[in-house]
């Protein structure tokens, strides 16, 4: 690639793609789709592992990442939100956390290629996805006991690496960790890729996005949006931002606390707005970019996409917006 | 942009720019600093250690260092394991940890632990630069910062050309070789005592000052931090001389840049306030300015110990101008001079009233200053009010003459403050209006168990600012709705600010601020009354406070209505069917020693003081902390000895004077449950029912194993054949005590008022501590071996329960109608009850005995309207009303 996308940063807001799950939805799987070939005499029920659709339903997802493009995304994720062996063991297919990571970077890859081989001034990047995994290491699941843990640091770490290593052999060109509702969580995930790259020589740019559940405006673990940028400042990150949980509009004084006190690029792919009454997002693509275009106005983002339940006909009135803008400067932080 | 030179996190950001000069931490959860947290520790008692570091962060730490390196603690289970715990505290883990160890494996596992960006304290070139460069970048992967000691491969740095050399070199290998960012690196450049006799350490002081300044000047971004108490080491036994040093120290080293230390905030003098003589003899020996500096300080220090202090400090203030002596004794609480001091400011200052708008109230606003940033504490505080009312008091008949000559009147704030009909509670509301009063807010106090109707004519007749409503029980929650209601009805536009121990911010949010357009607001204690006061009454900064509090209780309500809808209940039906399940088959039943009520006339003080758990007396005067170790806190301690002494004195005067009158009533009965309710027999043919106690029960959803309780589950049910008993008391120790407030009132004494009432509060729960010990051991007596001390009483380690009608087992107050009538309680104690059942005097207790072991105390939760159907069915009282009374522990809105 001739130009870096750090480079590309500097001159536009970026497009992230939409949802995968939502996307997923639209197709009427069974178990069998889910099972394919491969898994098709697992002890365990498999169907709802949209991970595993790499493997067994790569058509589908090469499909969606097309779809995403096509709609004016620069930057697809992979579909690997759940691609850990801490993740993967409700499903007990630990064995195919490597696969599930590097079949998956591999069909974003081709994608992308196909996409910058047609319209070469404009580069596509696939951005490994690492969830949060579904265990917290800060906080105790059992109540009476707030000292215990059902995941640790170690375990995390272990986990994590395996996870960068397959989605980097696999093609990707940045790795993402996503929806980060502990910091700690996070931190083993920082810890595990940095640990990768000095195993690989490389240093691939690290995008982190952080969740704030509800409108007391902390992340699960209970830390304010400017503690999380502190926890996480020790690695030279490409960007930090917050996805999932609120919409865009909710999502708004904690956009502008980063976009304010972060030394990095900020990003921002927010819900189509908060859930219905029966748990579906139906914000409009109308609304979702007019909410999302007042904070691109406003200068707090360089990079914009969307989570739960937004499609690319989101993402193509976003980018219409990004596309209007100008992307947020980096305000250069001064020690004494 | 504001320059910023370190950040860090715990749940919230901590960032030091230059206008924090100097940041603190907390070292009390450090075993080798701290005997009690080891001893803590040692015995894993982790909620308790968990006290100590709350009590640091509540003191003000902006750090916790947390250290376990201690011989015989496995040190790295003992740091994680505390670690996981502050995760778990909210108000402790707020701040960024230090992780203090000189094991780099417990260093690691308690970087393994930490969500935020904390502090590593320490590494050192000490084992050499390989192993310094690798641990220092792990120390960066994990995302700390690090304090690096002054300490290399040939030792400590001692001098000031050591220092420099470990520090520079430190600096350039974490700098260059490792790429640690500048500003995260602190370094401890060993502060070592002086004054020691050994002529070597006469620079010790200054060569710590010295190198600070260096690092600060040549190393870019890095900051310099210490432990301060070393500094005096070789003084210790004499304090005062030791908190001139610490203070003259934390003076020039600041001044050189030292930006963080650990500092114990109880251990140090006002620079200013040092007495100059001494101050010269400490920085001669700091700076190391004579040849005998040692030995003059160790002379001076003789002749200086802590009476001679008080003795040099006494004679000087009373040479000063009578402003500064006012002033004195407001902020010391001292009344002997006030009078005289008070008579010659009048005739200084001509008029009465100029003397209250200038030295007194001057005083008294460098009391509020001192008690706002946390360097008085509440029994000061109320000492100081004491005194400025003397001195008000003194100037009375003078302004009174002045007044018939001239109409003017003060044009203070006026704040009306009332505890609400049915409430009896006031010692939080006369705190507040002592906290208030001493910040020149004129008071209008209606007392308790006032009806809405007379709280706000009398807001409007005096013309008041602000209204301020004090409630103790549950009922008096719905009476501050009705309140509300009524000022809203109106058209008042008065704010109305909210407090008591039942109230809650989510409650004034949900339930009275929707019913009045006006602004209300609700104050968590006395200290923020005053904050709250002032910006509702000056127009300023009115409009602001209402619209943001407004807008902020919008957002609570629906919060709150969002929220509702996750918490799961079950049917009342199931929860029925999921209750405690005691084999009563196998059960031993224990009959009491007599059947029938039992009443204890004037009885002892002087036994009941002895059961008194003092814990909540010092929670009462907001000092916090566990009884006795709060005694020696190192904060707090001083003024906790001082009020335990005083109460002391009081119960002493109590008892010599027959003061109070402790009356207490004891009803044993035949019981069974019946359902959800428990039938209270006659006697033992069980053929009579006398009355019947009606028992609410659990309904949240319960994880597998646990039961929804109900206190019915603590009685044998009637189909189980078994003959079980039930118990109930009524206890009080406030009879006979209106006259002694009123003296107390008269003599404008706020202290001593709210102290008999808080020592009679203590005395009451003493009581049923004493009768509940006297039931257990023989009145019913099926604990007749039990040998416990008040430590043990007050944790409870004994068997059955007594707990009380209102409170969360059983939080309907109105089974409180039905125990008095069985143990005729009126008439054996002299309490009686409100319409809110508010025992009235307020020193009452009164509540059910249970006596199986398997009795525990609960809280109810909410529960939903299909057992409030089937409660209001049973008591026979209609929905409506039951829902009124159980509204707190509704799950659905009525």
């Amino acid at each position: 690639m001739a130009i870096s996308i750090e480079e590309i940063l500097k001159e536009r807001v970026l497009v992230l793609d939409g949802a995968m799950g939502t996307m997923i939805q639209r197709h009427t799987l069974e178990e069998e789709d889910f099972r394919g070939d491969r898994f098709k005499d697992h002890t365990h029920p498999l169907k709802g592992n949209n991970d595993l659709l790499s493997i067994t339903r790569p058509d589908i997802i090469k499909d969606i990442h097309r779809q995403y493009f096509a709609a004016g995304a620069d930057i697809v994720e992979t579909n690997t939100f759940s691609g850990t062996t801490i993740a993967q063991a409700d499903y007990a297919l630990e064995g195919a956390v490597y696969d599930i990571n590097y079949e998956s970077a591999k069909i974003a890859r081709e994608v992308a290629d196909e996409f910058a081989e047609t319209e070469p001034d404009k580069p596509r990047f696939v951005a490994g996805s690492m969830g949060p995994t579904n265990r917290t290491a800060s906080i105790s699941p059992d109540v009476n006991d707030p000292g215990y843990r059902a995941v640790t640091f170690d375990d995390l770490v272990l986990a994590y690496k395996q996870q960068a290593t397959a989605l980097i052999e696999g093609g990707s060109d940045i790795l993402l960790v996503e929806t980060v509702f502990d910091t700690l969580n996070a931190k083993a995930a920082l810890f595990a890729i940095e640990e990768v790259y000095d195993e690989k020589g490389i240093q691939l740019p690290i995008m982190v996005s952080g969740t704030i559940t509800d409108a007391s405006g902390r992340t699960l673990s209970g830390q304010t949006t400017e503690a999380f940028l502190v926890s996480l400042s020790h690695v030279p990150i490409m960007s930090i931002g917050l996805n999932c949980a609120l919409g865009a509009e909710q999502l708004r004084p904690y956009l502008e606390t980063l976009s304010n006190k972060a030394p990095f690029n900020t990003s921002a792919h927010p819900n189509a707005g908060l859930p219905n009454e029966f748990g579906e997002y139906d914000q409009t693509p109308e609304e979702m970019a007019s909410q999302v275009g007042e904070f691109l106005k406003d200068g707090f983002l360089n990079i914009v996409g969307g989570c739960c339940g937004t499609t690319p006909d989101h993402i193509k009135l976003i980018a219409e917006e990004a596309a209007k803008v100008s992307p947020r400067v980096i305000r250069v932080e001064e020690l004494v | 942009m504001e320059k910023v030179s370190l950040r860090l996190s715990g749940l919230e950001p901590l960032i030091v720019t230059p206008n924090i000069p100097f940041v603190n931490v907390g070292e009390r959860t450090n075993v080798t600093g701290s005997r009690k947290f080891a001893r803590l520790i040692k015995e894993e008692k982790y909620e308790e250690a968990l006290e100590i570091a709350r009590n640091q962060v509540e003191g003000g730490a902006q750090i916790l260092d947390v250290n376990m390196d201690e011989g015989m603690l496995d040190g790295k289970e003992a740091m994680v394991k505390f670690l996981n715990l502050i995760a778990a505290e909210p108000d402790i883990a707020r701040i960024p940890v230090m992780i203090d160890s000189s094991k780099w494996e417990i260093i690691e596992a308690g970087l393994k632990c930490i969500q935020g960006k904390g502090v590593v304290n320490s590494i050192s070139l000490k084992e050499g630069e390989e192993l310094f460069i690798e641990h220092a970048k792990k120390v960066k992967r994990y995302g700390a910062a690090v304090i690096v000691m002054a300490f290399d491969e040939q030792g400590q740095a001692d001098s000031y050309e050591r220092r420099i050399e470990i520090c520079e070199r430190s600096y350039r290998v974490l700098v260059d070789k490792v790429g640690f960012p500048k500003s995260d690196i602190i370094f401890d450049p060993n502060i070592f005592p002086v004054a020691t006799g050994i002529e070597e350490h006469n620079n010790n002081a200054l060569d710590f000052f010295n190198a600070t300044k260096w690092i600060r000047e040549n190393l870019p971004g890095a900051h310099v931090s210490g432990g301060v108490s070393n500094v005096s080491f070789s003084f210790r036994g004499n304090n005062p001389v030791r908190e001139a040093m610490h203070s003259a120290f934390l003076y020039h080293a600041i001044k050189q840049g030292m930006d963080m230390g650990i500092v114990n905030p109880t251990m140090l003098e006002v620079y200013d306030d040092i007495p100059k003589d001494l101050l010269e003899r400490v920085e001669d020996v700091l700076l190391n300015r004579r040849e005998d500096a040692t030995e003059r300080l160790l002379d001076f220090a003789e002749t200086y110990k802590s009476d001679g202090k008080k003795q040099v400090k006494d004679d000087a203030w009373r040479k000063e101008s009578v402003e500064k002596r006012l002033e004195h004794s407001l902020v010391k609480g001292i009344v002997e001079f006030i009078d005289t001091d008070t008579e010659e400011a009048r005739q200084k200052y001509q008029r009465p009233l100029k003397v209250i708008e200038g030295p007194l109230m001057d005083g008294m606003n460098v009391v509020g200053d001192l008690f706002g940033s946390g360097k008085m504490f509440l029994p000061q505080v109320v000492k100081s009010a004491r005194v400025m009312k003397k001195a008000v008091a003194y100037l009375l008949p003078y302004l009174e003459e002045e007044k018939a000559t001239n109409k003017d009147t003060s044009a203070a704030s006026k704040i009306l403050l009332a505890t609400v009909k049915g409430d009896v509670h006031d010692i939080g509301k006369n705190i507040v209006g002592v906290v208030l009063a001493c910040n020149n807010f004129d008071i209008v106090d209606l007392g308790v168990m006032v009806p809405a109707e007379k709280i706000l004519n009398a807001a409007v007749e005096h013309k008041v600012d602000a209204i301020g409503l004090s409630g103790l029980i549950t009922p008096s929650l719905d009476e501050m709705v009705h309140v509300a209601k009524e000022m809203e009805r109106r058209n008042m536009d008065i704010p109305l600010m909210i407090g008591g121990a039942t109230t809650s911010r989510i409650h004034t949010a949900v339930k009275i601020d929707p019913a009045y357009s006006g602004s209300v607001i609700h104050v968590l204690d006395a200290s923020k009354s005053v904050p709250v006061a002032g910006e509702l009454i000056n127009k300023n900064t009115y409009e602001d406070i209402f619209l943001r509090t407004k807008a902020e209780y919008g957002q609570l309500r629906e919060d709150h209505a969002n929220r509702k809808q996750v918490k799961s209940y079950i049917p009342f039906k199931n929860a029925q069917e999921n209750k405690l399940s005691i084999d009563w088959a196998t059960k031993e039943m224990h009959a009491p020693a007599f059947i029938g009520n039992k009443a204890f006339n004037d009885y002892s003080i002087e036994e009941i003081s002895g059961f008194i758990d003092w814990t909540p007396f010092f929670n009462t005067w907001m000092l916090k902390g566990k009884f006795p170790e709060i005694l020696q806190h190192e904060i707090v301690g001083e003024e906790a000895t001082k009020l335990y002494a005083d109460a002391q004195q009081m119960i002493k005067e109590i008892i010599d004077n027959n003061l109070l009158i402790a009356n207490a009533v004891v009803g044993l009965y035949p019981a069974n449950a019946v359902g959800d309710d428990v039938e209270i027999y006659t006697d033992e043919t069980r053929s009579e029912v006398k009355t019947t106690f009606h028992m609410l029960r659990q309904q949240g959803k319960k994880g597998s194993g646990l039961p929804n309780l109900s206190l019915a589950d603590y009685v044998a049910p009637k189909e189980s054949g078994k003959s079980d008993y039930m118990g109930g008391f009524a206890v009080t120790a406030g009879v006979g005590i209106e006259p002694l407030i009123e003296k107390y009132e008269a003599e404008h004494d706020d202290y001593n008022s709210i102290m008999i009432k808080a020592v009679a509060d203590r005395l009451a729960e003493a009581f049923a501590e004493l009768m509940h010990h006297k039931v257990r051991k023989e009145l019913w007596g099926y604990a007749a071996a039990e040998s416990l001390d008040n430590e043990a009483l007050i944790k409870e380690k004994y068997q059955g329960i007594r707990p009380a009608p209102g409170y969360p087992a059983c939080p309907d107050h109105t089974e409180k109608r039905i125990l008095f009538d069985l143990l005729d309680a009126e008439r054996h104690t002299g309490i009686s009850l409100t319409e809110s059942f508010a025992m009235y005097p307020a020193s009452s207790v009164s509540g059910f005995y249970f006596m199986h072991e398997e009795a525990k105390y609960f809280g109810l939760g909410k529960i939903e309207k299909d057992q409030v159907e089937d409660y209001a069915q049973r008591k026979g009282m209609s929905l409506a009303d039951t829902e009124k009374w159980l509204a707190p522990n509704l799950s659905y809105d009525i």
